[in-house]
């Protein structure tokens, strides 16, 4: 039942209220601020400290109440600052101050009532009996603490001034206690710690309710059970009085939920190595001894220390920081992993170039290592640069890490390369800890029925890279083994097209289509906007007047309603939006709440369920950018939210419908290359269910496949082929185009048109249309002109050498001493790229060459070996064969010679003695660097980048790394980068995958916010074609004006800026709409 | 000159000058109330004309982020 409104007199002033609301919750109502100490939201009133202490009378009748605890009635007349009132709350002040001479919060408190020294005997107290604390604890459920003694012996302690076994330790006593009296250690002998933030890596506390990162989806707090206080007594439940919409509901449970799915995807991920597990490296005993993970949230601005780069013993800036290697990985001691983590090198290094970037002074930054591993696109050049900013590399093996005393340095003590012991002190260590599978892999292998290998990743083959051993159930990212986010994502379109060929039959067979009102034409009414202001609970509200914000929406031209929500984006509001646009006629919706960014959509699909056109939307952001951001200035916030109000409304009212271009999609893919990715990726698109034309040049497929013999993990590689070969010619959906290249190609995604030749003969060219491309132009390896290739035919390449390995050739079975020289091209001035799969090559077939010929002297001449992941188990195994490997550097390369009696001879200078040794071979195998093909042609046909070594450059390294920027063809295979065949299948499947995707959406929408180029008024200057990133204007040089094609145009709008005509515009951003905006921004500042 | 409060518009990227703005406020970074945000679908679409339409309307200075 609704209570009883009332009427009385405040302060002069008639105001309402409900009855029996308290006096103190009105005067707030109506912004008169009573001084409180015993009051809290969350608490009962209780009268205590009387400092709320207000006048009410009738007539002739009056009294003096506390305000926080007496009820309002009618016709009540009350004083909150009258002279009475305020010496009468004068008075208890110097009471307090009297009791609590030394208290700084009660100071402060005598100096805002003009109190400088107590009339009255004075004690050295600092409770002042408000009881804050008590009830707070009551409220907790813990009653830890209470009252004892009377009168002027009353006090606050724990009962029978005994540690009481139900405090939970949870602290809200000493959070909430103004004095600073109640000390939570006094309270408790319980373990007092904050509860360590997850995401910062225990550098810093949370709160049992908490957001748990700032991108977290959803980004809605989380209650953690085992910490809050209600889970814990059972009561408190102060989180729920607090939340204004009541979305707090404690006593939700786990729900279990049954699917029906025709495949699973595995994507449990991994979690690093806990350096405590190794003693060596004194992570438990020294806080400035961090993992790398740390580290990262020391750098990061929403960091612990904002992003200052400090240590944690005392904050100070460090000037010596040192980085160690492989802690975790590569290691034999127990509770490390044998396995290489294949992202710390490359992690580190970037650590160190951000740590000098932030750091004030020149940092000494020192990465100490066993080999550097930067074998993926572009971290090479990474590493150089690093180099060049001056990161030490210190090939060494770390002995141990201990705290120096008093200034909290560690010392590292080391063995460097020569086998010399080092010591060097550093202020703080980062420990690059390894990736190890998530801890619960086990039970939920075990549940699903999977195998995993000794190592706990799920077992998958190589020419299968995502299938688990059961069918149906993929697994990617770290659960497959060690990768960075390149190759992370990779997989995981890999996932999806394994699982996605699986299901091609059933595809849309569940879906559920929305539908919409039919949108209304208001082209040919004036202008009527609607604005809603959101209070955002109190996080616009609490800041900015938003009542004064909607009166002044109010009385801006075209706006003919405005309104104030809690919470606009709630259900609630969008279904009450709903009605507002149909009651009041609404054309163009103004809402001014948080950021475009994020809630735009959610406001248009109301307008679109509102029947308008979703572009007639426009939104003020005036939390992110206003409210947050001036939290101390409501005055300053308040103009500003006005302010953005008025901009808003004035492009609102310029805003025109918008359509989407809809696009039949050709439903069938090109495939440019068919070597093993091309292949796969053709044939995985065709079990897709789509038509797929493969493009081959030379007269087979299988590219550089046809030269391997064996993947790392010991398949037979050709068997695969022939079996892949036929799988292809077999399918219904893809034609072969043998000995025939691309030599032509117009049109957009969705619509491509190609022409393919073949060569030298003379069949005419041919026409396909398709809508999505696949580029898989593959590699060569690079044919060397050093170490006496081509000249002696005792020294091959490796594709040559296994081609004998693999025949068993005499020279192999009956040679006595063979030499391999790694990174021949790779890793230098002309190639700075690492090519990747030469190590695990090089040690693949040295092995098989001990196999046949176990007396062979074996010698790998290396810089870094470079077997990242689990392939570091060929390396051990390589050793424990007896495989000598010496190290050399780049500015002293090996040098090969025929010896006076015919003989190879190789002279090389040891890094690990500095001292030059000659070794004779009966052969030599050079490890040659992996080029990419000559793709210049193609990549012009298709108008997409090739970077500066030559390979295809994806739109995003990490993100997007088989998408170009440009919709509809995607990159696979060596044509993206060396790779070795299990990452070339699953980054072909992921190709697949996403054109795929695209062709399983028939229609193209392009968006709406596309630019326009007038045909009237362009007098084809073609400075706006110049000028277009993604190639989307077209020169019609006929009519000699330019046209936008908008199913490339990505609405960047810089043709719009550069036209000097105006004939090009953006659409929803428009010059004119932007002028609009500008005009008003200046208006009222 | 002491009291003088420029007036400042900026115009923001979506993607990435804008999104580090709605960041500041996730961070409750504290800055100036002076400037006026106004959000572009990239840098590059901001027209001479915008900037000298801020400058004639009275703003004290134009910030481009992208």
């Amino acid at each position: 039942m609704e209570s009883k409104k009332i009427t009385f007199i405040l302060d002069g002033m008639e105001v309402e209220a409900k009855e029996g609301a308290t006096l103190l919750s009105v005067a707030d109502h109506y912004n008169i601020h009573i001084p409180t100490l015993c009051h809290h939201k969350a608490l009962e009133p209780a009268g205590l400290c009387r400092l709320c202490t207000v006048r009410v009378s009738k007539g002739s009748w009056s009294r003096f109440v506390t305000s926080c605890n007496y009820p309002v009635w009618e016709g009540m007349e009350v004083e909150t600052a009258s002279e009475e009132v305020i010496e009468h709350r004068k008075m208890i002040v110097e009471l307090l101050l009297a009791k609590c001479v030394n208290n700084e919060f009660v100071r402060e408190l005598a100096t805002q009532f003009g109190i400088e020294a107590p009339m009255l005997e004075t004690r050295d107290d600092d409770c002042i009996l408000c009881g804050l604390c008590v009830r707070m604890c009551e409220r907790i459920g813990t009653r830890a603490i209470v009252f004892s003694g009377r009168g002027t012996q009353m006090e606050v302690a724990t009962p029978f001034d005994k540690f009481s076994e139900t405090c939970v330790a949870c602290g809200a006593c000493d959070f909430i206690c103004p004095t600073g009296h109640i000390k939570l250690s006094e309270i408790t002998d319980k373990e007092i710690r904050p509860i360590p933030s997850e995401y910062d890596e225990g550098l810093r506390g949370r709160k049992p309710i908490y957001v748990p990162y700032a991108q977290a989806v959803p980004n809605i707090p989380a209650i953690d059970r085992t910490k809050c206080a209600h889970f814990l007594t059972g009561d408190c439940k102060i989180c729920a009085d607090f939340c204004p919409t009541g979305a707090i509901d404690h006593k939700q449970v786990d729900e279990e939920v049954e699917i029906e799915v025709g495949a699973i995807v595995l994507a449990t991920g991994c979690q690093v190595f806990d350096p405590g597990n190794r003693d060596i490296y004194s992570y438990n005993k020294s806080p400035n001894v961090v993992t790398s993970l740390e580290f990262e949230r020391i750098l990061a601005a929403t960091g612990p220390y904002s992003g200052h780069l400090v240590r944690p013993s005392d904050e100070k800036e460090p000037e010596k920081i040192a980085w160690i290697q492989c802690v975790g990985s590569r290691d034999v001691h127990p509770g490390t992993k044998p396995y290489c983590s294949a992202v710390c090198c490359t992690y580190a290094i970037k650590e160190a170039i951000v740590a000098k970037e932030h750091s004030k002074d020149s940092l000494d930054a020192a990465i100490f290592y066993i080999d550097i591993r930067t074998q993926g696109k572009d971290f090479e050049r990474y590493y150089n640069r690093a180099k060049k900013a001056g990161v030490r590399f210190i090939k060494s093996k770390i002995s141990n890490i201990v705290q120096v005393d008093d200034n909290g340095n560690q010392l590292i003590r080391y063995t460097d390369e020569t086998g010399r012991r080092v010591e060097e002190e550093f202020d703080m260590v980062v420990l690059s800890v390894g990736l190890e599978p998530a801890p619960d892999v086990q039970e939920l292998a075990e549940r699903l029925g999977i195998e995993l290998d000794d190592n706990n990743f799920s077992n998958t083959g190589s020419f299968t890279p995502v299938s688990t051993s059961k069918p149906g159930i993929y697994a990617c990212g770290v659960l497959q083994g060690p990768k960075d986010i390149p190759y992370s994502v990779m997989q995981a379109s890999a996932a999806a097209s394994a699982a996605s060929s699986e299901l091609a039959a059933v595809r849309g067979t569940l879906v559920q289509e929305k539908t919409h009102p039919s949108e209304q034409d208001v082209s040919a009414q004036p202008p009527q906007i609607g604005v809603f202001v959101c209070n955002c609970g109190v996080n616009v509200g609490g800041i900015a007047r938003v009542p004064e914000v909607v009166e002044y929406a109010k009385s801006l031209p075209n706006v003919i309603y405005a309104e104030e929500n809690l919470f606009t984006c709630s259900q609630d509001a969008q279904k009450s939006m709903r009605e507002t646009i149909a009651e009041k006629k609404l054309n163009r919706v103004v809402v001014a709440a948080c950021s475009p960014r994020t809630h735009e959509p959610l406001f248009q699909e109301t307008m679109k369920a509102a029947g308008l056109n979703k572009y007639l939307f426009e939104m003020a952001n005036i939390r992110n950018q206003n409210s947050w951001v001036h939290q101390n200035d409501p005055d300053a916030a308040t103009a500003k939210a006005k302010d953005l109000v008025r901009m808003a409304v004035a492009k609102a009212t310029l805003l025109e419908a918008l359509e989407e271009q809809h696009l039949d999609i050709t439903p069938a893919a090109l495939v440019v290359g068919g070597g093993l990715a091309g292949m796969r990726a053709a044939l995985s698109i065709a079990e897709s269910g789509y038509a797929v034309h493969l493009v081959e040049k030379a007269d087979r497929l299988g590219g550089q496949a046809n030269h391997v013999h064996w993947t790392w993990k010991g398949e037979d590689v050709q068997p695969f082929l022939i079996n892949l070969d036929k799988e292809i010619r077999q399918h219904p959906l893809i034609t072969v185009h043998l000995g025939a290249e691309v030599t032509y190609m117009s049109g957009f995604v969705g619509n491509f048109h190609s022409t393919l030749t073949s060569a030298g003969t003379s069949q005419e060219a041919i026409t396909i249309d398709h809508g999505a491309v696949v580029v898989a132009t593959g590699g060569v390896p690079y044919r060397p002109e050093e170490y006496l290739y081509g000249e002696d035919s005792r020294v091959f390449i490796a594709h040559e050498l296994d081609d004998l390995v693999a025949r068993q050739d005499p020279m192999i079975s009956e040679g006595r001493s063979c030499i391999f020289i790694q990174c021949v091209g790779s890793r230098n001035d002309e190639r700075p790229y690492c090519s990747q799969i030469c190590c695990s090559n090089s040690l693949i077939s040295a092995m098989k060459i001990k196999e046949i010929n176990p007396d062979i002297d074996i010698y790998i001449l290396y810089r870094d070996i470079r077997t990242y992941g689990l392939k570091e188990a060929l390396y051990t195994e390589a050793r424990a064969k007896g495989i000598m490997f010496i190290r050399y550097s780049l500015e002293d390369p090996p040098t090969v010679t025929v010896g006076e009696e015919g003989e190879l001879e190789v002279e090389v200078i040891d890094q690990m003695f500095r001292r030059p040794l000659s070794i004779q071979a009966d052969f030599i195998n050079l490890a040659t660097a992996m080029e990419p093909a000559a793709n210049e042609d193609i990549a012009r046909h298709l108008k997409v980048p090739l970077n500066q070594d030559g390979f295809f450059a994806e739109a995003h390294v990490k993100l997007r790394p088989v998408d170009f920027a440009t919709d509809g063809i995607f990159v696979c295979g060596l044509a993206h980068y060396p790779k070795d065949v299990e990452e070339s299948l699953a980054q072909a499947m992921a190709a697949a995958a996403r054109a795929a995707s695209l062709l399983a959406k028939r229609i193209w929408v392009s968006s709406a916010l596309v630019a326009h180029i007038d045909a009237e008024t362009c007098v084809g200057c073609q400075g706006c074609l110049n000028g277009c990133s993604y190639g989307a204007i077209d020169f019609l040089a006929d009519k000699h004006i330019c046209q936008v094609n908008i199913a490339i145009c990505k609405g960047c709008g810089s043709c719009a800026a550069a036209c000097p005509s105006g004939s090009a515009r953006l659409a929803g951003f428009a010059r004119q709409q932007l002028n609009a905006q500008i005009v008003a921004s200046m208006r009222g500042i | 000159m002491a009291d003088f409060e420029p007036k400042i518009i900026a115009f923001l990227c979506n993607w990435c000058a804008y999104a580090g703005a709605d960041l500041a406020g996730v961070s409750r970074l504290q800055y100036p109330d002076n400037v006026r945000p106004i959000r572009v679908m990239c840098s590059s679409s901001v027209s001479f004309e915008n900037i000298l339409k801020g400058f004639q309307m009275g703003t004290d200075g134009v910030f481009v982020g992208g």
